[in-house]
């Protein structure tokens, strides 16, 4: 089976006064997050997109077919667009087992081997030991590659992630966010993860879509954005500190600083991807109490006001964004080249395996 | 042994009394039609031909009404609750009449439009098709009254379903009947039952309309009320124990679906 791109163009006018107005180019075999704040526009994208809103202007095209044209007068209705969706709450159909689940969609569109296919989708994301459960016999875990399984065996031709993880509390999350991680290069067609949390953005998407008010403000690569963030908001996202290391017993061993942290989580043995929220490292004019390990001193590489925040990167041994308000600022005097005391709560450290 | 320790307080006692006389006016009627029960010819005057007609036309009736009330209705049940269109209140208005309406205004109204000289009905009778006091306009007359129960009961249901589930089934590449199909109808399942059993039950008891409409002719429009009815006159101790027999079959089929189906 091969693939198009998903190409774009969404403008819709909410009876609200809400505008949406943006460009959606994705390639097969890319993932990009769509990421924003509640009520940015995520929502009228998805149902923009999935065929439950018509949009006002502009076109959408996937592999070729118009599937919304206003201009043409074109609208594929839902059934019609092709466009595999995980649900946040994955919406798994309770009357029915997790193979006719998974079997729904090759089944209503009359193909013959829909048990077969069923049977493929199970085996590769690994369910079919619960193929006769039902769904409400199942983990998170489990429920979201039922949920995938779903979507990807209905042959769509867009995967549209909708905020997939942001039902689960923090924990499975990031178990979950490995899984998906894992399973999305089993769809070789564009992909689109819409969501509101930077991690689950950086971590999973190739490319980075900033939506605020209804409009992309910031398009590239998690390191593009990382590197020049042209908002405040897509500053205080791009902040998010990540960091790749080895935990064994809540130790955290970095490999590209000598610096190393304490974690929460001591159950995780193995290499991890850390993350740290700008808004969780504070800054000190002394030395603070508290765990040694997870305070440091250091100088002040760069002072950047954001608005609403203060970025202030550190220098090394460890050198992490910051978010600071304008107040802090003076209060510790804090300009490049200062001195400084840093320190982070073992429970702001967010880890996540890597490796098999 | 250990039990967790029960502590029962007493609910106010307005509340108890007035429950009791609400349980006390169900209850007193039974009492009243078992106490003038003749038990010793019971058996004798239940399968007297006027019973066992009244009995096999009630049973075959009432089945045949709950039975076109479900395809008619559920149809009209999702269309009123997933199709926006002008009129919709009033059209819902119109199909909940008929529980208000006394049923022999219903009787008279569907011997105007499908009596012999009614309106639909002179062309009917035109091509042969005679339903006035036939057992069709028994059935008839029962889904006349039955129907808005199934309507209201399944609609009710369908409007309080998460439609999410409609829209991921649809983005499944399903069609929107297989999607009522294959989705909605199991999901709506208890209380298209409870709705079934509602209409089935409200057909089984109809009188005003049927009388109006089809008359009270013994083995081919008499239908279990309508037996009662004539037996008061003539025969007091048929008429009772025709009505303990429709007490009997209500509450067996009342109780032993409840337990199963009507959690919600």
């Amino acid at each position: 089976m091969t693939f198009g791109p998903l190409d774009a163009r969404l403008i819709v006018h909410r009876d609200n006064g809400f505008v949406l107005d943006i460009t959606l180019d994705i390639e097969p075999g890319t993932t990009v997050a769509l990421l924003g704040p509640n009520g940015a526009g995520k929502s009228t994208t998805v149902d923009a997109l999935g065929g439950l809103l018509p949009i006002s202007d502009g076109r959408i095209a996937l592999d070729g077919a118009v599937l919304d044209d206003p201009s043409q007068d074109v609208f594929a209705p839902p059934e019609a667009r092709e466009i595999g969706i995980v649900f946040q709450d994955y919406l798994l159909f309770e009357h029915l087992s997790v193979r006719d689940n998974v079997s729904f969609g090759p089944v209503a569109a009359g193909n013959s081997n829909a048990n077969a296919i069923a049977e493929t989708w199970m085996q590769t994301l690994d369910i079919a030991a619960f193929a006769n459960r039902s769904p409400t016999d199942l983990s998170g875990g489990q429920a979201q590659r039922v949920a995938l399984a779903r979507a990807l065996a209905s042959e769509p031709k867009l995967l549209l992630l909708d905020e997939p993880l942001a039902a689960l509390d923090v924990e499975t999350r990031t178990g979950l966010r490995r899984t998906l991680a894992s399973h999305l290069g089993h769809f070789e067609g564009p992909r689109l993860l819409i969501t509101h949390d930077p991690t689950d953005a950086f971590l999973l998407a190739d490319e980075i879509a900033i939506l605020e008010d209804g409009k992309v403000t910031q398009r590239g690569t998690p390191d593009e954005l990382r590197r020049a963030p042209a908002t405040s908001y897509a500053a205080a996202l791009a902040g998010l500190n990540l960091l790749s290391g080895t935990t064994r017993g809540g130790v955290l061993e970095l490999d590209d600083f000598a610096q190393s942290l304490s974690a929460a989580d001591t159950q995780l043995d193995g290499a991890v991807l850390i993350t740290i929220r700008p808004n969780a490292i504070a800054l000190h004019a002394q030395q603070p109490h508290g765990s040694p390990r997870n305070t440091w001193s250091t100088t002040i590489r760069s002072v950047e006001p954001l608005g609403d925040i203060t970025r202030v990167v550190l220098d090394l041994p460890l050198p992490l964004s910051v978010d600071v308000t304008p107040g802090a600022v003076s209060a510790l005097s804090l300009a490049p080249g200062a001195d400084v005391w840093a320190s982070v709560k073992a429970t702001e450290i967010n880890l996540s395996p890597t490796g098999s | 042994m250990s039990e967790t320790r029960r502590v029962r307080r007493r609910p106010p006692t307005v509340l108890l009394v007035l429950a009791a006389v609400a349980v006390l006016l169900f209850v007193l009627p039974l009492v009243g039609l078992l106490s003038r029960t003749p038990w010793s010819r019971l058996g004798e005057l239940l399968t007297s031909d006027l019973v066992l007609d009244a009995l096999w036309l009630s049973f075959i009736s009432s089945l045949a009404a709950a039975f076109i009330s479900t395809i008619l209705g559920v149809p009209l049940a999702w269309v009123l609750s997933r199709v926006e269109f002008p009129g919709r209140s009033i059209v819902r208005a119109i199909v909940t009449l008929p529980m208000v309406l006394p049923p022999v205004v219903g009787g008279a109204a569907l011997l105007f439009a499908l009596g012999r000289r009614g309106l639909v009905g002179e062309s009917l009778d035109a091509v042969g098709i005679v339903l006035p006091f036939s057992l069709a306009g028994v059935i008839l007359a029962n889904v006349f009254v039955a129907l808005p129960f199934l309507i209201i009961t399944v609609e009710g249901a369908l409007r309080s379903t998460d439609v999410r589930f409609e829209q991921a089934a649809a983005s499944l590449g399903a069609s929107r009947l297989t999607v009522f199909r294959r989705v909605t109808l199991p999901m709506i399942r208890p209380s298209l039952i409870a709705g079934v059993v509602l209409a089935w039950a409200r057909a089984l008891g109809e009188f005003g309309a049927t009388v109006t409409f089809a008359g009270n002719l013994q083995g081919r429009t008499q239908t279990l009320p309508l037996a009662v009815f004539l037996s008061l006159e003539s025969d007091r101790d048929a008429a009772v124990a025709i009505s303990l027999l429709l007490v009997a079959i209500s509450l067996i089929v009342l109780v032993a679906l409840r337990d199963r189906w009507w959690r919600s």
